[in-house]
């Protein structure tokens, strides 16, 4: 742990960017690449009675919205806990 | 007892609730009227932005209007639940550790402006009412069909209830009857859905039935037969999109950035004791949205493809029950072109030559039946031959959406006028008393304007709500995000890009839909991105003025810097107070 307070919230700053970079790139290539761009190309492949696009369009990226937001919430408890920011 | 009688006891109950729940946890302090005392844990928090969030739109006329755009219905599917990753990661957290009441008092502060907080605490209003109005009209309709009492009388019962409850329980009130909301809303809408896979498919859960063969036609994937349906009547196929991929790209982007940054979703994630508890709220809030949200798409397709196969080329005489019922609404009407007493319903705008000589072979002779999207779910019910109590359900669910999105809006309103517009710029030495005092009384006058448009609504309202996304993201989110994330940035930058944002939003807006609304086709769109999309560009001239703005002018005062600083931490520092100060 880095004895400077400033450089300790410095540290925990860069950490926090790197992972909201991390899952808001995720969010992108889903929501806005694979359910609106590239939907038709995905629509050759099938999961059951689905096209693939189609699900992932009307399903499946807002399912992973939500995974991406509780990633982001255990991902940060820890960060807050290991960078001893957190509010207990 | 039959519909009435049900939907009589049903709403009655449901209503008698809201009463209690409101007097039970009346306000007492500004700080229990705006952000309820910030007292909330995350899940009631998460059922609670849940029911604000989800409005009668989304719960009447959402799985209708994708069951008519099929494909392209992502855009409102993605865009009004993709946004909450945006408010999770980028917004709620922050704006929580900042420890303010509103929105315009984060944009007045870190700008270090008053303007600033004008500019933020008009626009707060203008989107409120635009969506405010929508919700009246919504109760007003929901009255009026199941209970046939005039929409009028709805909406002045509509007034009362939600008068009682916003008025003295503020934001206590409202959070803790929006939990209320939230759990009849969900069960009735998705009761009806269970049984309707159930029937369909054979199985109950509509997310797995919509992707599964049918238990009329074993070996039938679902989705394929409406596809055949569709292609046959001269629609595109329902898996397929017709709009074009940028345009569509847009307008999810800004429904999305716009959801982010709308102001009664925002001031959810001030009442929450800790910063790690606005995370957690958001994550529970966008659960029980998406719980919705995913079963929307599996009733669009159930719906749309019970009503082809039960009205396509039936005889007039033979229509069922529902129909007729609905018919005296004007939800569905049917006028029969070629006289031959049957009911054709198909695409005639539909070019298409091969498509042409088979109407003319069958003696079709124009499409016959006009069908108003909300039926998807208001008859949804009936349609599937549910028990009478079923539809008294619907109806207490619809009310539920409605009542609890405008006590939301309505907070926002009185919060702007009391609180940024009051005490921030007019008579800052206000008293708490007092700013209780013209928070209830702005909340009484916002209720009743919110009343008349819903008895006289503007032609425009439904337009209008959806542009109010556009006009969020072009103005709000820029500058909320880089007053977190950017240190450097200044009150002239700030401005300089909500001005720019919204400006271009609205003109480009005006342009196409009031002033010359005969330009408004794909040729003429600049980058082919329709109005409904624009927001997504304004959002980023704004970012884009902002920074060469805030490159040309002094960087913001050091205490300012110090406030950001300190947001960005979720530690209370020992300087700041806690809220609980605000008691009297």
């Amino acid at each position: 742990m880095a004895a400077d307070p400033s450089e300790n919230s410095q540290q925990y700053w860069i950490r926090n960017l790197r992972l909201v970079f991390t899952l808001l790139f995720i969010w992108a290539v889903v929501s806005l690449g694979m359910a609106t761009f590239w939907v038709d190309a995905l629509d050759q492949f099938r999961i059951g009675g689905f096209k693939l696009g189609f699900w992932i369009a009307h399903q499946g990226a807002m399912m992973l919205f939500v995974v991406l937001i509780w990633v982001y919430v255990w991902a940060m408890n820890r960060l807050d806990r290991k960078f001893d920011v957190d509010e207990e | 007892m039959n519909v009435q009688a049900w939907t009589f006891v049903i709403v009655g109950f449901t209503f008698t609730l809201y009463m209690a729940i409101a007097i039970w946890s009346r306000a007492k302090t500004t700080g229990d009227f705006y952000v309820s005392g910030r007292h909330v844990s995350p899940i009631p928090n998460g059922m609670a932005t849940a029911a604000d969030w989800m409005s009668a739109a989304s719960f009447i006329s959402m799985a209708g209007l994708i069951a008519f755009s099929g494909r392209d219905g992502s855009r409102y599917l993605l865009g009004w639940t993709g946004g909450y990753v945006l408010l999770a990661l980028l917004l709620a957290p922050y704006l929580r550790k900042f420890g303010k009441f509103t929105v315009p008092d984060f944009v007045g502060d870190r700008y270090y402006s008053n303007v600033a907080r004008l500019v933020a605490a008009l626009c707060a209003l203008f989107v409120s009412f635009t969506y405010v109005a929508g919700q009246m009209r919504g109760v007003g309709i929901v009255f009026s069909r199941f209970l046939e009492v005039p929409v009028n009388l709805g909406v002045f019962i509509g007034m009362g209830i939600v008068f009682i409850y916003a008025v003295l329980g503020g934001m206590k009130g409202i959070t803790y009857t929006q939990v209320a909301q939230y759990c009849i809303l969900i069960i009735a809408y998705l009761i009806p859905v269970f049984f309707i896979s159930f029937m369909l498919t054979g199985t109950p859960i509509p997310q797995l039935g919509m992707g599964g063969q049918m238990t009329a036609e074993p070996g039938v994937y679902l989705l394929d037969k409406l596809d055949g349906l569709t292609t046959e009547l001269g629609f595109d196929a329902y898996t397929d999109g017709s709009k074009s991929r940028i345009d569509l790209l847009f307008i999810t982007l800004a429904l999305m950035v716009g959801t982010a940054g709308l102001p009664h979703v925002i001031i959810r994630f001030f009442t929450v004791p800790k910063v790690s508890q606005a995370r957690t709220s958001a994550g529970w809030a966008l659960i029980f949205i998406v719980i919705l949200y995913t079963t929307a798409p599996a009733l669009a397709v159930f719906a749309r493809t019970n009503l082809i196969n039960t009205v396509q080329d039936l005889e007039y005489s033979e229509v069922p029950a529902w129909f007729t019922k609905w018919e005296a609404t004007n939800l569905i009407s049917f006028e029969d072109k070629n006289g031959d007493g049957r009911i054709q319903y198909y695409n005639d705008a539909n070019t298409d030559p091969e498509f042409l000589a088979k109407v003319e072979a069958a003696g079709w002779n124009g499409n016959e039946l006009t069908i108003n999207r909300d039926i998807m779910v208001l008859a949804n019910p009936e349609i599937a031959n549910l028990p009478d109590w079923v539809v008294g359900l619907v109806a207490a669910g619809g009310l539920a959406a409605a009542l609890s999105t405008a006590a939301g809006l309505l907070l926002v309103i009185s919060t702007s006028v009391a609180h940024d517009l009051v005490k921030g710029v007019i008579k800052p030495n206000l008293s708490e008393k007092e700013e209780l005092l013209y928070a209830r009384i702005a909340a009484a006058g916002a209720v009743c304007v919110a009343g008349y448009f819903g008895i006289n609504p503007p032609g425009f309202v439904g337009e209008v709500v959806s542009f109010a996304f556009g006009l969020a993201a072009a103005s709000f989110f820029p500058a909320i995000l880089l007053g977190i994330f950017y240190k450097r940035m200044n009150k002239e930058g700030a401005i300089a890009g909500m001005i720019t944002g919204i400006g271009f939003t609205a003109l480009y807006i005006a342009y196409f839909r009031f002033i010359n609304p005969d330009a408004d086709v794909a040729e003429n769109w600049l980058f082919g991105i329709s109005p409904e999309g624009i927001g997504g560009i304004g959002m980023i001239l704004n970012f884009i003025v902002s920074l060469l703005v805030c490159h040309l002018t002094p960087t913001p005062p050091e205490e300012i810097q110090a406030i950001v600083e300190d947001i960005r931490i979720p530690r209370q520092t020992a300087a700041k107070a806690p809220a609980q100060d605000f008691e009297i």
